[in-house]
């Protein structure tokens, strides 16, 4: 009944004529950045964030936390059509969302990440006004031995990323893992295969790599031919680019999963979206009954990241609003507009300030209900891009990716760096080499030396520390097990195919 | 029973810069005086690097491949991406002195007209226009900031 009344009250507050306003404002803006790389919510948010200071607290949070989860749905977009990843956490996306658009099914890629998105920013917002208290108590058990074993996990899902070579798959993870060491030590201040370049100090910009990986390197691919490949096919009828019966039904599973892990790892502080999105989709590709279709364009491998990065918005709440705990750079941003605002994130913040939180969760509902109607109409007019003729269409995602890179920082240097690494993308598809394997690598890098070196600090060297506890035993546990499972598969299947020749 | 060239030098480059990786990492702190230096999880990166390229060249060895393309076919082929390649580092390096405008045009009329073989009113009308979009989305609608040249664009 309290949450129910509580739901009212948050819907009085969110319904309210201004609130609608900001709320739609805030969600096409979110989408708006979302679509384009490097211009992310963090970046917005705080560009926007002193202009909330005359506004009602209410309102300005509703508007910000539109662009945060806004953000979320258009990162899709360019990762589908352009293999460009308008966020970190719309790598795996990449993976079959780009390969649909090769088959023709860009269309029904974009709907099932914008149906998946509603579901699981639902089923996050349920998450967020249900369990959030008891969830954020649960987080603060995690200590680095956790992380570290949270972060093995994560990198675990190779496994389900590696073509035909577990090897080529792990010598990747390992390339990207040393590339998240590069620049200055966090713990001692020494600086680390920085090659004499002070704009290496900072580490390897994220996204620069990633553009360069897929972006470039997949326009490098398709100069190999005159004419482009058979790069762009796209179905026609206003009804075949439109996710059908049959594919909502084959995601359904998808939807859950992604929903479920999304808002779980995002309530998380420091796990991150990318994470959440790499887990569902190994998740996804282990259960599934084909999931040597993986990678190929399979719809579910759309559903499920997608899912997690949107899921996890709502849970990167979670410790926000009622532990004060910021999960990330956008989270930290509307922690310290919440602050400016007078307010304590903290326990008491729900009770102190229902109108707040209720409002927050109420307008979250209309804002996913927005979203939906918003970008399903947009999909059929966001797969015409892919009618363009190719000679328009490299230098359109060269050039996306150019200025999406050069505006996270304005720095020509990242530009250089995302060069570098199209050449790099380049070689590793020629070599079959999974790139989405160093971007794994490279994501939970920074995050896996950290904990272990600061689970190894709390235990004075004693690596059992990370065996022993219950939640790092079993993460580690379960990462084992999905490491040696291939290795095992392989040995049965010799073992079938020695036992029918000799028989 | 020819071996997997690709996947020997592959594997070659990948122990080298293992290898690489292991000789910086004893240069720096294994241990510090808080827990584990900044030398130690490099070094184990690196052993892992030389531990997989070897299996890596181990296997390339002994498997052998199916060519499909000629060498010549296959060299021309990427030939076509290295020299696009080599065309967005080259407008990537002007971006600086002639802007983000006049790189990316001729970044444009040289994929169009030199690796796809149109004309060149065509890649000068595409560059034209797909510039003017980039000013018209990025600069004026969102206020993101270009490299510009001293003429302002």
């Amino acid at each position: 009944m309290d949450a129910l009344g509580n739901l009212l009250l948050g819907f009085s507050v969110a319904l309210t004529p201004i609130n609608l306003f900001w709320c739609f404002t805030g969600v096409v803006l979110g989408t708006v950045v979302g679509v384009l790389p490097g211009l992310g919510p963090a970046a917005t948010i705080a560009m926007l964030l002193p202009l909330t200071l005359k506004m009602d607290h209410t309102t300005a949070i509703i508007a910000l936390a539109g662009i945060f989860y806004g953000a979320r749905y258009g990162g899709s977009t360019t990762s589908i059509l352009l293999n460009i990843p308008g966020e970190s956490s719309s790598v795996v996306t990449c993976l079959d969302g780009y390969q649909m658009a090769r088959n023709g099914r860009a269309g029904p890629a974009l709907g099932i990440s914008a149906i998946a998105s509603f579901v699981a920013g639902t089923v996050g917002v349920l998450g967020l006004m249900l369990i959030a208290p008891p969830l954020a108590r649960f987080a603060l058990r995690f200590a680095p031995p956790e992380y570290f074993a949270l972060m093995v996990l994560g990198l675990a899902m190779v496994v389900f990323l590696a073509g035909e070579s577990m090897v080529k798959a792990m010598l990747a993870m390992f390339v990207g893992l040393w590339l998240a060491t590069i620049g200055t030590d966090l713990f001692t201040g020494e600086s680390r295969f920085t090659f004499g370049q002070a704009k290496l100090l900072g580490g390897v910009d994220f996204i620069a790599a990633t553009v360069g990986v897929f972006a470039i390197a997949e326009v490098l691919v398709n100069l190999e031919s005159k004419g482009g490949a058979e790069l762009f096919k796209l179905a026609k009828g206003w009804k075949n680019l439109l996710p059908t019966l049959q594919d909502i039904k084959d995601c359904r599973f998808a939807f859950l999963n992604g929903s479920v892990i999304g808002f779980f790892i995002g309530a998380l502080p420091g796990a991150g979206a990318t994470v959440a999105s790499f887990l569902s989709y190994g998740l996804e590709k282990a259960v599934s009954k084909h999931p040597e279709k993986f990678g190929t364009g399979v719809i579910e491998g759309v559903a499920a990241p997608e899912g997690a990065n949107n899921a996890d918005a709502s849970g990167a709440l979670v410790p926000l609003l009622t532990l004060g705990i910021p999960g990330g750079n956008t989270t930290a941003i509307l922690l310290g507009g919440l602050i400016l605002w007078g307010y304590k994130p903290g326990p008491l913040l729900i009770q102190e300030h229902p109108e707040l939180f209720w409002g927050l969760v109420a307008s979250m509902y209309i804002g996913n209900v927005m979203l939906l109607i918003l970008n399903l109409p947009l999909v059929p007019l966001f797969a015409q891009i892919l009618r363009l003729p190719y000679y328009v269409l490299y230098p359109l995602i060269l050039g996306i990716s150019i200025v999406g890179v050069y505006s996270v920082n304005n720095s020509l240097f990242d530009v250089w760096v995302m060069g570098l690494f199209g050449l790099l993308g380049f070689l590793m598809r020629k070599l079959d080499f999974p790139a989405a394997a160093l971007i794994l690598g490279m994501v939970l890098g920074d995050g896996l030396e950290r904990a272990l070196r600061q689970s190894l600090m709390m235990s004075q060297g004693d690596l059992t520390i990370l065996f022993a506890r219950p939640i790092s035993g079993t993460l580690l546990f379960v990462a084992a097990a999905i490491l040696v499972l291939p290795a095992v598969r392989k040995v049965r299947s010799w073992r079938v195919a020695a036992i029918e020749r000799e028989g | 029973m020819a071996c997997d060239k690709g996947n020997l030098a592959a594997g070659v480059v990948l122990a080298a810069f293992g290898v690489y990786v292991i000789l910086v990492a004893v240069r720096l702190p294994y241990v510090s005086e808080v827990g584990p230096g900044p030398g130690f999880f490099p070094l184990w990166l690196g052993i892992g690097l030389v531990l997989f390229a070897g299996t890596l060249m181990f296997a390339s060895v002994t498997s052998s491949t199916n060519e499909t393309k000629s060498e010549s076919q296959s060299w021309r082929m990427t030939m076509r991406s290295l020299s696009g390649w080599v065309a967005v580092m080259v407008a990537i390096a002007l971006l600086g002195t002639i802007g983000f405008v006049l790189s990316f045009i001729f970044l444009t009329v040289f994929l169009i007209v030199a690796l796809e073989r149109r004309p060149v009113l065509l890649a000068v009308g595409v560059g034209i226009a797909l510039a003017v979009v980039f000013q018209l989305i990025f600069v004026i609608a969102l206020d993101v900031s270009l490299p510009k040249a001293v003429w302002g664009f």
